[in-house]
């Protein structure tokens, strides 16, 4: 199974790269089209003016605690899927991964008939003084959303790769399970929690769909940069251009800082079966 | 096989770098399949081939009864519809989209088209659209006039000023020395209803005509100062169009009397 390609033969046959190179041509093109079309002597102004800033601002500030939710709650569901095996594993995992492939759109309706004041917790959560729709914490609500099922696959395949064998031995030294949980198994799939936490960050900062349906748009409340975008796009199109290199730098420059060190794990073996 | 795991993990990173790219992405229409018309009399032209009608998203359920009947009344003519924000229609047919009628729900972006060269003689203007308040039908902040709006504690969704809604929002804001604290400023007049509509939204400002068509699922409330920002709704062939003849027939389908009729019924108030 294992067959890492260290011996120097890496049985690749040589048509093959020459689809891989179009592939990358396919991916790359349109970031060099968007990237002709800006307007230079007009890029820093146009990405410093005050919606665009604070647009950045909100966009880094929710993704940052999107991500903090993904951790909170993507951890336990990992290690439930990854560990411990019981009925309806594959079906919860199915559910878990499901906004991977829901187009966000149908994500925020889902969250309105939740959490919205018509919604089935919105009434309870609005008898309790909590008012949620059209606030900042509609928008990290459709972020984590979309963004928890990353942090679960990496997650989860780090903790299938690790394995259980130290968690035994350290339960075998009498350890009790919350300190084997925080001494042995977080330390060792720390790397595949660090990818899986930058993944989630990345995509919340794109997140689109699930906040215009949702969380609406507001300036400094709810209209992060993907919705900024959008709305420059239809008096600015300069403004938008511009803003999307933007986001597209700050997402590059997450994903790359995270896919540095190749040594990082990130999806369960078994996650698209 | 090699490892699987840096498979998945190379497709995590696609799905991400999609996820995070994907902004928007509007349909473009299908092809034109234009044929030579074969004009004969003036009276009764045999009109054949395909015309491409681009046209405003508020125009959608009108212009969809329009085209069937355009095809009822002159077989072997097929009418495509494209239905999007006027200004991402703008973007489309200067982009080279085949577009051979465009409609717009204001005359900016017309304007837009008429400066790229790309409209074939003058826009027409064919309709009128004013604002209206949409409140859920039990009315929960009830609101019977436009400066009900700016109570405090009322949840209302706008259009952003950038959007042609929106600008007609700001007009009677201005007009009526009134100043809305929208909760959400949404960048379609769909949005505004759908927020209306699903009740997180106590009033939403949108056309008369989005209130006629959203039906029972939302009242609406008239007020007196719509008057002071009267959309124009104006139709042109396009330039590039390569069936000039059936695209002509199909303007003056909309600005005559069948189509004035149409419209007038969906709400749309006459140039």
């Amino acid at each position: 199974m294992n067959r890492r390609s260290g011996t120097g033969y890496t049985g690749i046959p040589p048509w093959i790269y020459a689809i891989a190179a179009a592939g990358a041509v396919f991916v790359l093109l349109p970031l060099v089209a968007m990237v002709a079309k800006v307007n230079w002597p007009q890029f820093i102004p146009l990405i410093t003016s005050e919606s665009s800033l604070t647009a950045l601002g909100l966009s880094l500030r929710t993704s940052a605690a999107s991500t903090a939710a993904c951790i909170v709650l993507g951890v336990p569901l990992a290690l439930v899927l990854a560990r411990s095996p019981f009925p309806g594993q594959r079906l919860l995992r199915a559910f878990v991964l499901l906004p991977l492939v829901l187009p966000p759109v149908v994500g925020g309706i889902a969250l309105l008939y939740t959490f919205g004041r018509q919604g089935l917790l919105g009434r309870s959560l609005e008898l309790a003084g909590i008012q949620i729709a059209f606030s900042t914490t509609a928008v990290v609500l459709a972020q984590t959303f979309v963004a928890l099922p990353f942090l679960v696959v990496s997650l989860e395949g780090a903790l299938r790769t690790a394995g259980n064998k130290y968690e035994a031995v350290a339960a075998t030294l009498g350890a009790r399970p919350s300190t084997v949980l925080r001494r042995v198994t977080i330390p060792l799939v720390l790397p595949g929690l660090a990818s899986g936490a930058v993944l989630s960050f990345a995509r919340s900062l794109g997140e689109f769909g699930a906040t215009l349906t949702f969380a609406g748009s507001l300036q400094g409340v709810t209209r992060t940069l993907p919705l900024e975008i959008y709305l420059q796009r239809e008096t600015d199109a300069d403004a938008a251009v511009a803003l999307s290199l933007l986001l597209v730098a700050v997402a590059v420059a997450v994903v790359g800082l995270s896919y540095r060190r190749p040594r990082v794990e990130a999806a369960p073996e078994g996650a698209f079966r | 096989m090699s490892d699987p795991r840096k498979h998945v993990t190379a497709l995590l990173v696609a799905g991400a770098l999609t996820a995070v790219l994907t902004g928007c992405a509007s349909g473009t229409p299908a092809v034109t399949g234009s044929s030579s018309a074969a004009a004969s009399a003036s009276a009764t032209p045999a009109l054949t081939g395909t015309v491409t009608v681009f046209a405003a998203a508020s125009l959608k359920s009108t212009f969809t009864k329009l085209a069937s009947d355009f095809e009822a009344k002159n077989p072997g003519t097929k009418v495509t519809l494209n239905f999007a924000g006027s200004s991402d229609l703008v973007t489309q047919i200067t982009q080279g989209a085949p577009a051979d009628v465009f409609a717009s729900a204001d005359t900016k972006n017309m304007t837009k088209l008429t400066d790229a060269k790309l409209v074939d003689g003058a826009p027409v203007n064919f309709a009128t659209n004013v604002l209206e308040i949409a409140v859920p039908p039990s009315n929960p902040a009830s609101i019977s006039a436009f400066a009900d709006l700016a109570k405090p504690g009322v949840k209302v969704v706008v259009c952003a000023p950038q959007v042609p809604c929106g600008a007609a929002t700001e007009k009677v804001e201005k007009a009526t020395g009134t100043t809305l604290a929208p909760v959400s400023e949404e960048s379609s007049v769909t949005d505004v209803l759908g927020k209306v509509t699903s009740g997180e939204a106590d009033a939403g400002l949108v056309y008369v005509t989005d209130v006629k068509t959203a039906g029972d699922k939302v009242r609406g409330i008239p007020f007196p100062e719509s008057d002071q920002a009267v959309n124009t709704y104006p139709i042109a062939t396009v330039g590039t169009s390569k069936n000039k003849e059936l695209a002509a027939a199909f303007v003056a389908t909309v600005t005559g009397s069948e189509g004035q009729k149409v419209l007038g019924d969906a709400g749309f108030g006459a140039p």
